[in-house]
């Protein structure tokens, strides 16, 4: 409290705005106190950083009943401003099928176009539709990260892009992340993991960056069926070898795209043919002789064995330990503890691969009961939580700064390159290099001249106008557990702005 | 300003750093000494379409629509003959194949791993961390930092190293904090003298303190030496804008290697040819031509101290010999690796050898690996820095280094 008031002397601003707020709520006496500190620190975890909304369902759920409605969430619950930007950015609504369709017939009519001015433009009309559809994938998944109260599942829904990760520059997929992010991954990020698999399987985004649209027999192409065993289910020394991939490639012979109409089949493969959306499975791409994958037999069925194929691959026990650890390591840190990881893959696999299930274990497990600070943030989590304590539930109308942000802190959605995905470990993350840019975004953030609040795209500036950090949250979850340290740096801040950065910047708000 | 001035400049910055209780590592290097710079190609890139074994019927059947053709002395522009057995690719001639022909670049085909996992991700980190296969991995030791460790003697720091990366690569991984900055773009600092001792303090004591502290100051470093690089380049007419991408941060690291430092990492993405690779010309050509005109830059820019450096080009493994459904290739197994530098005794093709018909494949699919990399880096660090054997032992354990006499 010390700093708090030599900055209200020093700035004779409201910089101090919690005392206010206290009288002004009148809240309760139990809401006067400060969370303790495991709590905020399991809080912290399970979200993108505590905000006042998450931190008042916490006092008035407890951690079990607030991890139940996590888990379970019934509804989007989204802040009416937030709900009214995502409804727009859904319409018209995102669908692959349509959109690559549209994409198809604009791209063949630009090429027939003769050389000149108009060729031109309509080329740059093009790559100006692809970049805005991958823009508002990045802006769905920024606006309910922030604003969404079922935080857990945001989380999730960003480690399975993660997981599954897609790279937006390859082929048509600007076109086609948004609908990725809405279709394959939101609705299952907390259900089933055989589903889905199968709904990234089948979704063109997948197929087309890891080139299985080009998969045909007699034209192998073993690049998904590799990345399908090594980084979404088994692990790259999950017990498949080389002829594992070589065989998982034939089963996936014909699983593609087709966004035309359908082709004209033999009678014998018209009852084999699927399609959905943009997914085919055509029996004329596939490769009909039998397989043997994990030392089963497959037989030639079609669609059919990439069915068998999924669900004999996400049943091995590989699977169960993979995936636990994938999700231990995010949400405890690097190198969790193996009993933890061999609990949560035993709930997997006896649950038949129940994400919910899984974590449920996870966070109700003894690690969990008092967690330790001491999880670095990765640029997503210090970026957004960040932006959650700073701006406290204000109406963000311009995403733009949180993409730059981090773009130069590099783990942006839809950017990573390679398809492993962000790397989990903080190692990765807390060079030198990666701390002075973050620190620069500390400062972006705390100086608050970021353009926030403009409209999208150059619209209606708003004042620049710095925020108000040392708010109620900041006394409830905050200042208890800040280090000497950090309290000698504060108070050596000579703006609010600066005393902002410094905070943005201290240990306690690097790791959770 | 001058070299002089930015050194003493960095002599008192590096003072500074360390009177602030962390190591120096900021330290101005000696005047002179051997340089490494490491570029690593993520993805596998494929060898045999960048050094191309025309001498193979096989490479011409099993690549029916991406074999590069024969050197021809008929055509200009064509692959350029290295030897009987290999030529280089068009897209490489005017740069590493200029060097090639002052001897100062060889290439060692039948380079790798003995990592079979042929996953990118699982044969980078191996190769990065560098330690015997099959053992436990330790994550927090890269063979850089362990070059970097052993090259340090006690109480002052020689070698200074850098990565010019966003994140620091597992390669550099180690008890000592290497400081990384990509030469993408690099801007002014972000903060003021007093900003950055507070910064600092706040992190006394903590874990990251050593990373924070060389971060900011790095910071400053480069803003400095980019600084005197702009005026150079304007003073002497020379249009800074007209070089861009890996040619534009070769530029970088040149000035960057050139002053301050002795050991340097670099990587570049986008070799993972699944689809329409392209031949003489095409996606892998682009590629090509575009490291082949950095690694040019990054000779010229050194000046002088080009004769003392060394830059080893490497990925973590080769592509299938024979080209896939789609016009690609995918993952191998052995590549080829290439060893550039002034004072090379190069303008060849090192290491062993064998023929290449179908037959000679491993697996019938892929380049065998008969050049490990390992001995293969070991040796040229033992010549270039006339390491002991315990200090080979330490950089790369239970490998013998094998001598290539390329330095």
């Amino acid at each position: 409290m010390s700093i708090c008031v030599s900055l209200l002397a020093a700035f004779g601003i409201g910089a101090c705005a919690a005392p206010a707020t206290r009288s002004a709520a009148a809240p309760g006496a139990a809401d006067f106190a400060a969370l303790s500190r495991v709590d905020a620190v399991w809080l912290e975890r399970v979200s993108f950083g505590l905000d006042s909304g998450t931190v008042a369902d916490f006092r008035r759920l407890g951690r079990e009943r607030y991890l139940d409605e996590q888990l379970t969430p019934s509804s989007e619950a989204l802040p009416a401003p937030i709900a009214a930007q995502i409804h727009t950015l859904q319409t018209p609504p995102l669908d692959a099928a349509q959109i690559l369709q549209s994409l198809q017939q604009r791209r063949q009519a630009a090429n027939a176009m003769a050389e000149g001015p108009d060729k031109e433009q309509a080329r740059k009309a093009l790559n100006d539709d692809g970049n805005r559809l991958a823009y508002q994938g990045v802006r769905l998944e920024l606006l309910r990260a922030i604003y969404s109260p079922a935080q857990l599942r945001e989380q999730m829904v960003w480690f399975w892009l993660n997981h599954f990760s897609v790279y937006q520059y390859k082929g048509d997929l600007r076109w086609l992340v948004a609908d990725y992010e809405e279709r394959a991954i939101r609705p299952h990020a907390l259900g089933n993991f055989r589903e889905l698999v199968l709904a990234t399987l089948e979704h063109p985004a997948m197929l087309q960056y890891l080139d299985n649209s080009q998969n045909a027999a007699g034209h192998i192409n073993e690049n998904y069926a590799r990345e399908l065993m090594e980084l979404h289910t088994l692990g790259v020394n999950g017990g498949y070898t080389q002829q594992d991939v070589q065989q998982l490639a034939r089963v996936l012979t014909g699983v593609g795209i087709n966004a035309g109409p359908v082709p004209h089949l033999k009678p014998e493969w018209e009852k084999l043919y699927v399609r959905r959306g943009a997914f085919e499975f055509n029996p004329a791409r596939h490769d009909f002789t039998p397989k043997v994958l994990l030392g089963q037999n497959i037989r030639a069925q079609g669609f059919a064995e990439v069915d068998q194929a999924v669900t004999l691959i996400v049943r091995q026990k590989a699977c169960a330990r993979f995936v636990s650890s994938e999700l231990a390591t995010y949400f405890v840190g690097d190198a969790p503890p193996p009993r933890l990881v061999d609990a949560m893959a035993e709930t997997f696999q006896k649950s038949g691969g129940d994400i919910a299930a899984t974590l449920r274990t996870l966070f109700l497990s003894a690690e969990f009961a008092t967690p330790r600070s001491g999880k670095f943030k990765d640029p997503m989590r210090y970026v957004l939580s960040a932006v959650r304590v700073a701006y406290d539930g204000r109406t963000i109308s311009n995403t733009r700064p949180l993409l730059d942000w981090l773009n130069a802190l590099g783990e942006a959605p839809f950017a990573r390159q390679t398809p492993d995905g962000y790397p989990l470990t903080a190692s990765n993350w807390e060079s030198p290099g990666q701390m002075s840019r973050r620190f620069e975004i500390a400062r972006a953030i705390g100086t608050g001249n970021v353009h926030l609040f403009d409209a999208e795209d150059g619209g209606a500036a708003t004042p620049p106008g710095f925020p108000q950090l040392s708010n109620r949250l900041y006394f409830e979850a905050i200042e208890p557990f800040l280090a000497a340290r950090t309290r000698a740096a504060l108070a050596q801040a000579s703006s609010p702005q600066e005393w902002n950065t410094f905070l943005l910047a201290a240990p306690e708000m690097n790791y959770e | 300003m001058s070299r002089i001035t930015r050194r003493e400049w960095l002599q008192l910055a590096g003072a500074a750093v360390a009177s602030a209780g962390v190591a120096g590592r900021l330290y101005a290097a000696p005047p002179s000494g051997p340089r490494f710079l490491l570029v690593f190609l993520r993805g596998g890139y494929d060898a045999a379409n960048a050094l191309i074994p025309y001498s193979s019927s096989f490479y011409y059947e099993a690549r029916p629509t991406i074999a590069i053709p024969r050197p021809d002395p008929a055509v200009t522009g064509g692959a350029l003959a290295l030897d009987p057995n290999w030529a280089l690719a068009p897209a490489l001639r005017d740069s590493v194949g200029a060097l090639y022909q002052q001897r100062q670049a060889a290439f060692v085909p039948f380079a790798g791993t003995q990592d079979l996992t042929r996953s990118h991700f699982e044969t980078q980190d191996s190769i990065e961390l560098g330690q015997p296969i099959g053992g436990t991995r330790d994550y927090r030791s890269g063979f850089m930092a362990r070059l970097h460790g052993s090259l340090v003697p006690a109480g002052s720091v020689a070698v200074p190293a850098i990565s010019f990366t966003d994140a620091l690569p597992l390669a550099f991984q180690g008890p000592g904090q290497i400081p990384n900055i990509s030469m993408k773009s690099v801007g002014k600092p972000p903060f003021d003298d007093r900003q950055v001792r507070i910064l600092t303090d706040m992190y006394a004591g903590h874990p990251l303190e050593p990373a924070v502290a060389s971060g900011l100051e790095l910071r400053r470093q480069v803003a400095q030496a980019m600084q005197a690089l702009d005026e150079e380049m304007r003073a002497s007419s020379r249009n800074a804008l007209s070089i861009k991408g890996f040619e534009l941060e070769a530029e970088r690291m040149a000035r960057l290697m050139r002053d301050d430092y002795r050991i340097g990492f670099v990587d570049i993405g986008g070799w993972d040819t699944h689809v329409n690779e392209g031949a003489a010309q095409g996606a892998l050509a682009a590629n090509l031509t575009g490291l082949g005109r950095g690694l040019g830059v990054f000779s010229q820019s050194l000046g002088a101290e080009w004769k003392n450096t060394v830059v080893v080009v490497l990925s973590e493994f080769g592509r299938t010999f024979r080209e896939n459904g789609n016009r690609g290739t995918d993952h191998g197994h052995g590549s080829v690796y290439w060893v550039l530098g002034g004072a090379l005794n190069g303008g060849r093709i090192a290491g062993e050898q064998q023929r290449l018909e179908r037959a000679d494949l491993f697996q019938d699919r892929d380049y065998p690996v008969l050049n490990d990399y390992r001995a293969l880096l070991g040796g040229l660090f033992r010549s270039l820095w006339a390491l002991t054997n315990a200090q080979c032992a330490q950089i790369f354990p239970q490998v013998a280094p094998v001598d290539l006499k390329l330095v």
